[in-house]
């Protein structure tokens, strides 16, 4: 237990970061998304074109490669983000607005179009429409998609450990060696830390889908 | 029998051709085959023993790192090869047993104690260095070479990097969780870490000057210049001392004084040496350094 004492400030920090993580990342995600898929459901061809080449190209390249891109790649086009924590966020929420905009969209295409009609037969416009009748549905639809989605980011954001983000997998690594009498101990620690943020989010969600439910 | 002598002569021909075809891996492989050493045919240990264990059965499980160059690395085909696995090779042909019979599996920074301690390998052979607390929960025989952390910078050493302690205020490079970062962060505390996975990102930062130095085991460092010597270089100037060991498991005494008593020999009769210039000493191009004190704690 000592060890876990001796070291609390690291694995505290550790935590802060890849907790900060997944919240700006899953903010930015969540606009970045609904935008999209707004996008994707929108009258203009052009529009749809970009949603779906967009979602296309990030859901289908390995979050990896998208980080190695943006901390390697834009360097050679003389651009840089002034912090590695800052690319990370970048990598996660333009990887994690592709499943957000699908999840949303799919929960567009749930909410019957008699709504729509009645919509525009009151003479809304198709923001209005969107923003006032669909999309409000749709949401409550989408809490339990969106809730996988959040927590495979939650997840995902280890991968910044391997781009220089001291995170909870970083912690995990930098213990580990340090403390080779001790691994058990590392590893219970980072999981539990890890589950607090999961387990506390899938407990959210269901809480805010059952308050949210659309009875029909 | 004419038909047979014909088919003969053509399988004949056919091997001279994928002979001559086997590229680089090919020779890299007769290079290692060249350096084998003879396998004890008469290798008898006391009943009880690890080392009668381990020739009872007929096969060695190594433990050994194969993403570092000179040391552990996967060839194309997934077989380990460098100078670790010829240790592990020197050990086995004592133990009575073949190169074939050696069973290697891949050991990382972080999973080479627990492998030993739940038996999953007999020895580890994974640049491991040998240090107090991992002393508390394994052994080390050896040390089979002593490692020190350096510094490399970009071709020409515009920031005129000579030490640790021209690290301050600098950006530097390393892996998350190696002993040389948490040299730097406790005795360097104003040089600013940069922390990867793995060493060839903090090359890529280095090239791409995001980086003014990255710091690590001077055996690791010399691959990456080696890989790229118009860009980058190394300082050349060893700060610390980094024994590399065999780990095996704890209180296994007469296992560890075998070894040890191995690794001498080795030391002695030029196979070592022999083992550094086909791997290690192959990308670096300098010759093997003098021969480490066993040490028998």
């Amino acid at each position: 237990m000592s060890f876990l004492v001796d070291n609390f400030t690291l694995l505290r920090d550790g935590f802060l970061t890849t907790l900060s993580l997944a919240l700006l990342s899953g903010l930015l995600a969540l606009l970045l998304g609904t935008v999209l898929a707004a996008m994707r459901v929108s009258p203009v061809l052009a529009l749809r074109g970009l949603a779906t080449f967009y979602v296309e190209a990030f859901r289908n390249t390995p979050l990896t490669v998208i980080f190695f891109f943006l901390v390697f790649g834009i360097v050679y086009i003389d651009l840089q983000f002034p912090t590695k924590f800052v690319a990370a966020v970048a990598a996660l929420s333009l990887y994690t607005a592709a499943f957000v905009c699908e999840a949303v969209r799919s929960g567009i295409n749930s909410v019957s179009t008699g709504q729509a009609e009645a919509a525009r037969a009151l003479g809304l416009d198709f923001r209005q429409s969107l923003t006032t009748i669909v999309l409000p549905q749709a949401f409550r639809t989408v809490i339990p998609p969106l809730g996988n989605v959040w927590i495979a980011l939650a997840k995902n954001t280890s991968i910044a450990a391997g781009f220089a983000v001291t995170d909870l997998t970083a912690v995990l690594s930098r213990l580990a060696n340090a403390n080779g009498d001790q691994i058990l101990a590392v590893f219970a620690a980072v999981v539990a830390a890890y589950l607090i943020i999961t387990l506390s989010s899938a407990w959210g969600f269901s809480v805010l889908e059952r308050k949210l439910a659309i009875v029909r | 029998m004419r038909i047979s002598t014909r088919y003969a002569a053509v399988a004949l021909a056919v091997g001279a051709v994928l002979t001559g075809c086997s590229s680089e891996a090919g020779e890299a492989a007769n290079d290692a085959a060249e350096n084998t050493v003879a396998v004890e045919t008469d290798a008898t240990f006391a009943a009880g023993t690890t080392m009668a264990r381990i020739a009872d059965a007929g096969e060695l499980r190594v433990g050994t790192k194969i993403d570092q160059p000179g040391f552990g690395l996967a060839n194309a085909e997934g077989t380990p090869e460098g100078f670790d696995v010829e240790m592990a090779k020197i050990i086995a042909a004592k133990l009575g047993l073949s190169e074939d019979q050696i069973v290697f599996q891949e050991t990382v920074s972080a999973n080479r104690e627990p492998f030993i301690q739940n038996d999953q390998v007999d020895i580890v052979v994974a640049t491991y260095t040998i240090n107090d607390k991992r002393k508390e929960i394994v052994d080390f025989a050896g040390p089979y070479y002593v490692a020190g952390q350096d510094i490399m910078v970009a071709k020409g050493n515009p920031e005129g990097i000579t030490g640790p302690d021209d690290l301050a205020g600098k950006t530097v490079c390393s892996v998350e969780g190696s002993t040389p970062a948490e040299n730097i962060r406790t005795n360097y505390p104003q040089a600013q870490l940069v922390l990867y996975d793995v060493y060839s990102k903090c090359a890529d930062d280095l090239r791409n000057g995001n980086v003014q130095a990255v710091t690590t085991d001077n055996v690791i460092l010399t691959g990456l210049v080696a890989g790229s010597p118009d860009q980058l270089e190394l300082v050349g100037a060893p700060f610390t001392e980094e024994p590399y060991g065999i780990g095996l498991k704890k209180g296994d005494d007469d296992f560890r004084t075998f070894i040890n008593d191995t690794l001498e020999e080795s030391f002695e009769d030029g196979s070592w040496e022999q083992a550094w210039d086909s791997t290690a000493g192959a990308i670096t191009g300098e010759p093997a350094p003098a021969t480490p004190t066993i040490d028998r704690y």
